[in-house]
C-alpha cells in the first residue's frame, strides 16, 4: 500500500492526464460501487449518483485554484471526490460512519470540505445560487481574486432561486460562474416537460450576463469552457452561466430504473460516454497506452474495493455526535447591555 | 390499504364527486407521485386536473392561491416539507390572508400536502416535521395523518373545507397497512381529535408517527393510558384533550420534534391553565432533543421517541409523580 494522498495532492495531481483519466475512473468505479452498497441496505435512505458527469466533474476541479470555491446538488460525490476529498471521507459519510467528512451524520447528500472549497452541498434545489453570490460577494468585498462556482441541474433553472440569485450577481458584477448541469431529466421528468427552452444558456440573456453551452461529455472541452468562464469571472468582468451537457446514466436517485426515458436514449449516450471519449484521446495523442490504461482501470477498482472493505469496517457514530456542532458556543463575555 | 393507498383514495373520491378538486406536484402525473400518493389519477382525471410541474414551489403553490380564488379546489403536493420553505409566503401570508383580507368574500380552498418526519435515512434536510411552520397562522387549518384511515379522512375533510389547509404526511407511515373505511362515513372531521385507548390514569397525546409509538408504549408498560391522535394542530381539539385531562389528572405529550418550541407546548400550556385544580402531576413531554435528523441510522432510530423510551418515561411518571429527565439529559449528552 502506498501512503494515502492529502486532498491538495489529489487535487495537484490533476494536472497530469492520465490523473485525471484516473479520476474519472475513481468517480466511476465509487458510483457503481454505491449503486451496489444501497441495493444491500449498507448505504440507506437515499443518494443520488452522477455516472456521465466524470468530465464535469473533474474539468471542474482542474478549472480552479484551491482557494476557490464550489456549491453544488445532492449529485455531489464526483465533485466531492474531483476537488480531493479522498473516498474513505466520501464513503464513510455515504455509510453513516465516523470516517466521514462530517462523521456520519450527514449522509450522501450533505459532503463538504473547506479545505478544497466545497461548500456542504446543497440538498434543496437551487440554494446553491445564492449563496455562491454571497461567497463571491465575500471575495469582491475583501478584494480577493477569488472565484465561487454554483453547479445546479437543468431542472433547477425553474426555480426562483436561481433567477434571483443570477440577477443580483450580475448587477453587482460578482466573481461568480453559474454552472448547469444539463442531464435532461429533473427526477423523473424530462427537461421538454418542465422547461419552455432548451438550450439553457439562453437564460444567461435575460439578465445581461454572457451564455455558453458546451458538450459535458468532453474533458477537454467542458475543462477549457469552465476555465474561461472562470478566468473571467477571477479578472472581474462578473458573472456568466454555462449550460454542460451531460447525461445521467443511471436514475435519479435510490433504486430509480428511469424506466421513463425515451427506448434507446441510453445508447446514444454511452457512445458518447466521457470515460470512453477520455481514453480514446489519450490513446490517439499517444499520451497513454491502451495497457497503461487497463492498469489504471484495475488499481482504480482495486482502490475502491479496499475502500468499501476498510470503510465497512468502521463504527457508526455514537449518540454524542448527535448533539456536537449545533451551533458555535455562546460568548462569555461580560460586555453587552443587560 | 397502505397509507400512500389511502392518500390516492382520497384524492380520487374528492377528484370524481368534485370536478373543480385538482392536484399539483412534482412527477405527480405521469410517475404517479414520488411516493406514489397519486397513483392512476393522471389516467382517471387527465392532464388539466391532475399536473406535473416544473421544480417552481412558489409558483405552483401560488397558482394554487389564485385558481382557489377563482373556484377551484387545487390539492398541491410538497414532495418533503422542507420545500416548502421556498414557497412559505404563499401559504403562510397569502392563501391564509384572503378571507380576512377580501372581509369574508373570497375563499382560498387549496390543500397543501406534505411528506414529514425521521426515519427513511434521508437526512438533516429531508426529515423534519417543521409544524411550527404553519401553526402560527391564524386562518390555516393544520392536521397530521397518523395511519391510513386519518390519511384518507382527513385528506377528504381538508379537500372540502372552504379554507387553506395543510395536510402533514409522515412519510415513513406511507407503507404502513390498515383498515380504510371510505366514502362519506371515512372523513375525518378537522378539529376533531380521536381517542384511541381508553384509560383512567393518564391522558398521553400524540400526532403524526407518535401515534403508534404511543400505543405501542402504552400497551408495554402496562399502565392505564387514555391515548388521544390529536389529528388537528390547528384548531386543535381542546374539549376531548381537557376532559380527558379532568378524569385523570395526568397529561404527557408525545412529539416527534426538537424540544424547544414543539406544538406540545401549546397543549401542555393551555391544559394545565384550564384544568390546573385537577392536575395529580405536572404535564409534561416526551420530545426529540434539540439536533437535527441525524443520518447514521442507529442515531436517527433515536430522533424519534422510542417504543421503549416512551413505556419507560410514562412508568416512572406515574410510579412518581414527577417528570422523569430526557435520555440526552440521563447520558450527559446535553443540557
Ligand atoms: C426546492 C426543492 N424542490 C424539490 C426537490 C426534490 N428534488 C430533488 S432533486 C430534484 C430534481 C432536480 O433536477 P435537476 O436540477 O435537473 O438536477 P439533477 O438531479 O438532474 O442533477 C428534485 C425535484 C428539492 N430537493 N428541493
Ligand atoms: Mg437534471
Amino acid at each position: 500500500m502506498t501512503s494515502t494522498p492529502s486532498s491538495h495532492e489529489r487535487r495537484a495531481a490533476l494536472g497530469d492526464p492520465v490523473q485525471a483519466y484516473r479520476r474519472m475512473q475513481e468517480i466511476r468505479s465509487f458510483e457503481d460501487r454505491i449503486t451496489g452498497l444501497f441495493a444491500q441496505g449498507l448505504v440507506h435512505g437515499t443518494t443520488h449518483t452522477c455516472q456521465g458527469q466524470e468530465a464535469l466533474d473533474v474539468g471542474l476541479a482542474n478549472a480552479l485554484r484551491l482557494d476557490d470555491i464550489v456549491t453544488c446538488t445532492y449529485r455531489g460525490h464526483g465533485i466531492a471526490l474531483a476537488l480531493g476529498m479522498s473516498p474513505e471521507a466520501v464513503l464513510g459519510e455515504i455509510m453513516g460512519r465516523t470516517s466521514g467528512c462530517i462523521g456520519g451524520v450527514g449522509g450522501s447528500m450533505h459532503l463538504s470540505d473547506l479545505d478544497v472549497g466545497l461548500l456542504p452541498t446543497f440538498a434543496i434545489v437551487g440554494a446553491g445560487l445564492p449563496v455562491a453570490a454571497g461567497a463571491a460577494l465575500a471575495f469582491q468585498n475583501r478584494g480577493e481574486d477569488r472565484v465561487a462556482v454554483a453547479v445546479c441541474g437543468d431542472g433547477a433553472t425553474n426555480i426562483g432561486a436561481f433567477h434571483e440569485a443570477i440577477n443580483m450577481a450580475a448587477v453587482w458584477k460578482l466573481p461568480v460562474v453559474f454552472v448547469v448541469d444539463n442531464n435532461l431529466y429533473g427526477e423523473y421528468s424530462r427537461i421538454n416537460l418542465t422547461t419552455p427552452v432548451t438550450d439553457l444558456s439562453r437564460r444567461a440573456d435575460a439578465y445581461g450576463i454572457p451564455g455558453e453551452s458546451v458538450d459535458g461529455m468532453d474533458l477537454d472541452t467542458v475543462g477549457e469552457a469552465l476555465s474561461r468562464h472562470v478566468a473571467a469571472a477571477r479578472s472581474g468582468a462578473g458573472p456568466s452561466l454555462l449550460e454542460v451537457r451531460t447525461y445521467r446514466f443511471a436514475g435519479h436517485s435510490r433504486a430509480d430504473q428511469a424506466t421513463y426515458r425515451p427506448a434507446g436514449e441510453l445508447d446514444v449516450w454511452r457512445q458518447r460516454d466521457p470515460l470512453v471519449l477520455r481514453r480514446a484521446a489519450l490513446i490517439d495523442a499517444g499520451i497513454a497506452s491502451a495497457a497503461e490504461l487497463d492498469a489504471v482501470e484495475q488499481s482504480v477498482r482495486a482502490m475502491i474495493t479496499d475502500v468499501v472493505e476498510a470503510t465497512s469496517a468502521v463504527p457508526e457514530p455514537d449518540a454524542r455526535a448527535m448533539f456536537a456542532n449545533i451551533m458555535p458556543p455562546l460568548a462569555t463575555s461580560t460586555g453587552g447591555v443587560r | 390499504m397502505r397509507m400512500r393507498q389511502a392518500v390516492v383514495a382520497a384524492l380520487a373520491d374528492e377528484m370524481r364527486a368534485d370536478e373543480s378538486v385538482m392536484l399539483m406536484g412534482e412527477d405527480v402525473a405521469a410517475a404517479g407521485g414520488p411516493f406514489k400518493t397519486s397513483e392512476g389519477l393522471l389516467d382517471e382525471f387527465g392532464g388539466l386536473r391532475v399536473r406535473d410541474t416544473p421544480i417552481s414551489e412558489m409558483a405552483f403553490t401560488g397558482a394554487a392561491v389564485g385558481a382557489a380564488c377563482l373556484g377551484l379546489r387545487p390539492v398541491v403536493e410538497i414532495m418533503f416539507m422542507e420545500f416548502l420553505g421556498v414557497a412559505l409566503d404563499m401559504v403562510v401570508t397569502e392563501a391564509a390572508k384572503f378571507h380576512y383580507l377580501s372581509g369574508g368574500r373570497i375563499t382560498v380552498p387549496m390543500v397543501v400536502r406534505a411528506s414529514v418526519g425521521s426515519g427513511g435515512g434521508f437526512g438533516l434536510q429531508h426529515s423534519q416535521t417543521l409544524e411550527n411552520w404553519v401553526t402560527a397562522t391564524p386562518g390555516l387549518c393544520v392536521v397530521v395523518a397518523s395511519d391510513p384511515q386519518t390519511a384518507y379522512g382527513l385528506n377528504r375533510a381538508a379537500i372540502r373545507h372552504d379554507g387553506p389547509v395543510v395536510v402533514l404526511e409522515p412519510r415513513a407511515l406511507y407503507p404502513v397497512r390498515g383498515d380504510v373505511v371510505t366514502g362519506d362515513a371515512g372523513i375525518v372531521p378537522i378539529g376533531r381529535a380521536r381517542v384511541l385507548r381508553r384509560g383512567a390514569d393518564v391522558t398521553v397525546v400524540a400526532l403524526g408517527q407518535t401515534v403508534g409509538v404511543a400505543l405501542a408504549a402504552v400497551a408495554d408498560a402496562g399502565v392505564d393510558a387514555e391515548v388521544i391522535d390529536l389529528a388537528t394542530l390547528v384548531p386543535w381539539d381542546r374539549d376531548t384533550v381537557r376532559k380527558s385531562v379532568r378524569r385523570t389528572g395526568r397529561l404527557v405529550v408525545v412529539e416527534e420534534a426538537p424540544e424547544s418550541g414543539g406544538w406540545g407546548h401549546e397543549i401542555v400550556s393551555s391544559v394545565t391553565s384550564a384544568v390546573f385544580s385537577d392536575l395529580t402531576a405536572p404535564p409534561f413531554r416526551i420530545t426529540s432533543p434539540d439536533v437535527p435528523v441525524p443520518y447514521s441510522p442507529a442515531l436517527e432510530a433515536r430522533y424519534l421517541p422510542t417504543r421503549e423510551y416512551v413505556a419507560r418515561q410514562l412508568t416512572s411518571y406515574l410510579r412518581s409523580g414527577t417528570v422523569p429527565a430526557p435520555w440526552w439529559i440521563e447520558e450527559g449528552l446535553a443540557r
